[in-house]
This record gives C-alpha cells, structure tokens and sequence, in this order.
C-alpha cells in the first residue's frame, strides 16, 4: 500500500507541478475554446474532474484484471497490447454512460455538467491520464488520485484563465492579436508563472 | 490525375491543418520543443492519417450509419498502435521523446475529422491523397515551429549548431520549454490573422478555423460524436436569453 505522504506527493506533483494544460499541454481546446466565462469554465471543469476520476478508476480496474492478468499472463497470454483501443472505448462508453445516468438520477448535477460531457469524449486529457497510470505503473489508488489531482489541476488552469479573459474584454489589444492569441499569450505567462512551482517536489 | 493534386494542394496549402484550420493543438504545443520531434510526429500522423482514411474509405459502405463513430475510433486506435509498437521497436529515442503523445494521435480531432468529413464519402484512392495532404501539410506545420522553437531555444537547427557556434549568442531557453510552445503559437495565430485580412481584401478568403479552439462546436470535425446535443455556446445564448426574460 502507498502511504499518505506518497499520494500526497501525487495529488500536488500532478495538480499544481505538472499541471495537465500548462506543462503537458493536454486538453488544450477546451481550455481555449471554453474559458470565455467564469460560470463556464467551472461547469467544464467540474464535469472534467468528474469523468477523469471515474475513468481512471475503471481504467485501472480493467487493466489490472483484465488486461493485465495474472492469470492469463502465466498462460502466455499478455494483452497489454490492446491498452490504448481498450481505454479509448471505455471512455467514450463511459461517457455516454455517465450522462445517461445523470440525466435520469441527479437531474441538478445533469444541469450544471451535461452540456460539458459529450465534448469530453474525446479530451486528450482523459485518455493521456489513463495511459500515465499505466506508464508510470500506479496501483489503482493512485492511478485515482492522480486523475482527480490532475482534473483538479485542469480546473484551477481553466477558471484562472476564464477569469483573466473577463478582464481582457474590457482591455485595448492591437487588432491582430485579438481572438485566440491573446489567450494563448495569456497562456504562455500562465505556464511560466506555475514554473515557479517546480522546485517544490 | 489532376483531381489527387488538387487533394495535396488542398490538404499542404489551402486547407493547412495547423495554419490554417488550426486543429490538432495538443501536438503542435507539446511535442515541438526540437525540429526532429516535430518532423517525427507529424510524419507518424501521416502515417496513421493516410491509413485510416484508406481503410474508412473501403468501409464506407459498410459501417452502418449509427456506430460509424466507435468503428472509425476502432480503426485509428488498431493503427495507432501499430505505429506506436512500430517506433518503439526501430526509433527508440524518437519513441521515448514523443512518450504518451504517441498513443494519444488517437484523439488527434485531423484524424477523426478527416474520416468524417471525407474519407467516409469519398473512393479509396481519393481518400489517401487526402490523407497524404492533410499529413504532409500537418507534418509541415509542425517541422516549423519546431525549426523556430529550436533555433531560438537551443541555437541548433536539427541538432546541427547553427546559432549556437557563435559567440554572442545565448540560447532563450525558454522557447523549447512549456511556455514557448504557447508564445511561438500565439505569434503564429496573430501572424494568421494578418494574412487572413489580406486574402480577403483581395477577395481570396481563406478557409475559417475548425477546432475547438475557436469554442464553436458547430464547425468541429468530431461533431458527430456530440451531434444533436446543444453546443455550450448555445446555451450560453439561451442563458442570456432567460437572464433578460427576468
């Protein structure tokens, strides 16, 4: 088992040190193309942190008993393999699956994350954390708390963002930079202020 | 004949995937910190491009309509672990520089948006020419701003010194790190914009950015995949239609 200082290490390393937009570059569309608001940029977030946390615990559960059995190894059998075109599948049912359930069961939580859901499908961010797990040979425990640090990390980067841009609506830009370059400048002085985190671990 | 290089001259110039239609970010930023990681991508992608778009192409006919998603995610994922296993075996530092971006070309929206939007309406032979101009003009894309990244960031071009065996020159090391990638992009899309306004001026306009990077879902390739959901921008709209209801 992990101790408490290991996961901890895990949870502050992949939310603030490497964090999953400004130092791994995943999920970058949503977090350029859905940070206009505040109150957006929450709800995509929320509905991020929610399906990675689920998708790594079910991607770990099926990579450890299934993928990777034991039993099936000892036959000669390694279906390893078969990880990225098993978790791309998994977490496109998953998706679909989880927005079934939310619309039926907690109408309020539907309100407030079902629009974000379909777009995650295909969020770089949820099948790049299902692979780390693997690569970085997590047990399932961790492998969960590195998706939901890293979820958490994506949330603080979009509604930071979203917040910055609030205030460059009201800002005199040169024309040519106006639209998405701006952002992406705002982007680059986000990464190199959470540079500032990478001596901590 | 002429039709296949029109596709090349579509996939290179007109309809450039990382210049013009600027999708596949996640790539572009990460995995240009050297030319040769760029070069390496983007050529893998093509790769992978080419051969989904063939294989979706033959299967057309027979994916039916309603599971054509998962089927085309089934084949770019087969594929992409061809390629993955394929690198690992004979490009070994290649493999270890690109790491997890490698298996995520899965999600890469050029892919998926390609099959959707052409290979799976058009012949076999059409869609791989396609595939080798959205790829080459994807691989172009990023070879360059892995050229910029490189020689401002490290002085080498190709890891060949160029810069570098100067004297007065002292590498910005901030370009071939994180918030380099987001800068030379930034500059990339301004740089864009101003020839966007010039080809309309002379009446050429140049096609409309189609990713999520403009936040409209409406024009993005995996569309089909959120199809008949409301777009967040739609409902941002009726939010404030209520809002002033109230």
């Amino acid at each position: 088992m992990s101790t408490l200082a290991e996961l901890l290490l895990i949870a502050v390393g992949s939310a603030i040190v490497n964090n999953v937009v400004l130092s791994q570059f995943l999920g970058i569309c949503p977090f350029l193309g859905v940070s206009k608001k505040t109150e957006t940029a929450a709800g995509m977030g929320g509905a991020v942190i929610f399906v990675i946390t689920i998708s790594s615990f079910i991607t770990g559960l099926i990579y450890k008993f299934i993928l990777a059995n034991s039993f099936l190894i000892s036959k000669g059998i390694d279906l390893t393999y078969l990880k990225t075109i098993v978790f791309i599948l998994v977490i496109a049912a998953l998706v679909q699956f989880v927005e079934m359930f939310l619309k039926k069961k907690i109408p309020s939580l539907y309100q407030s994350l079902g629009v974000y859901l379909p777009l995650i499908t295909t969020n770089c961010a949820v099948l790049g954390v299902a692979l780390n797990c693997v690569t970085y040979e997590y047990n399932l425990l961790e492998g969960v708390v590195y998706g939901f640090a890293t979820a958490v990390g994506f949330f603080i980067a979009i509604v930071l963002m979203a917040g910055i841009r609030e205030k460059i609506e009201y800002n005199d830009i040169p024309k040519t930079f106006q639209g998405t370059a701006i952002v992406l400048i705002t982007a680059c002085l986000m990464s190199i202020a959470f540079m500032g985190f990478s001596g901590m671990i | 004949m002429n039709k296949y290089i029109e596709r090349l001259y579509n996939g290179i110039i007109k309809e450039n995937p990382t210049f013009v239609l600027m999708l596949g970010m996640c790539p572009t930023l990460a995995v240009t910190s050297s030319a040769i990681n760029g070069l390496g991508m983007g050529l893998s992608t093509t790769v992978v491009l080419v051969c989904a778009n063939l294989l979706i192409s033959l299967f057309r006919k027979v994916i039916p309509n309603g599971v054509r998603m998962p089927a085309y995610i089934v084949i770019v994922a087969s594929l992409v672990t061809v390629v993955d296993f394929l690198m690992q075996a004979y490009l070994q530092s290649l493999s270890a520089a690109l790491g997890v971006y490698i298996p995520l070309i899965v999600v890469n929206c050029i892919i998926l948006g390609r099959a959707e939007s052409y290979a799976s309406k058009n012949p076999p032979v059409a869609s791989i020419f396609d595939g080798i101009g959205m790829g080459l003009g994807f691989t172009i894309g990023l070879t360059l701003i892995g050229l910029i990244r490189e020689l401002l960031g490290a002085g080498t071009l190709f890891d060949f010194p160029v810069l570098a065996q100067f004297g007065w020159f002292t590498p910005i090391t901030i370009f071939i790190m994180a918030p380099g990638a987001f800068l030379v992009l930034a500059f990339l899309v301004a740089g864009m914009n101003i020839v966007r306004k010039k080809m309309e001026e002379k009446g050429k306009p140049l096609a409309k950015p189609a990713g999520c990077l403009t936040g409209d879902c409406a024009t993005c390739g995996q569309s089909a995949l959120c199809s008949g959901k409301t777009t967040v921008s739609q409902t941002e709209e009726a939010k404030a239609a209520d809002a002033a209801k109230n």
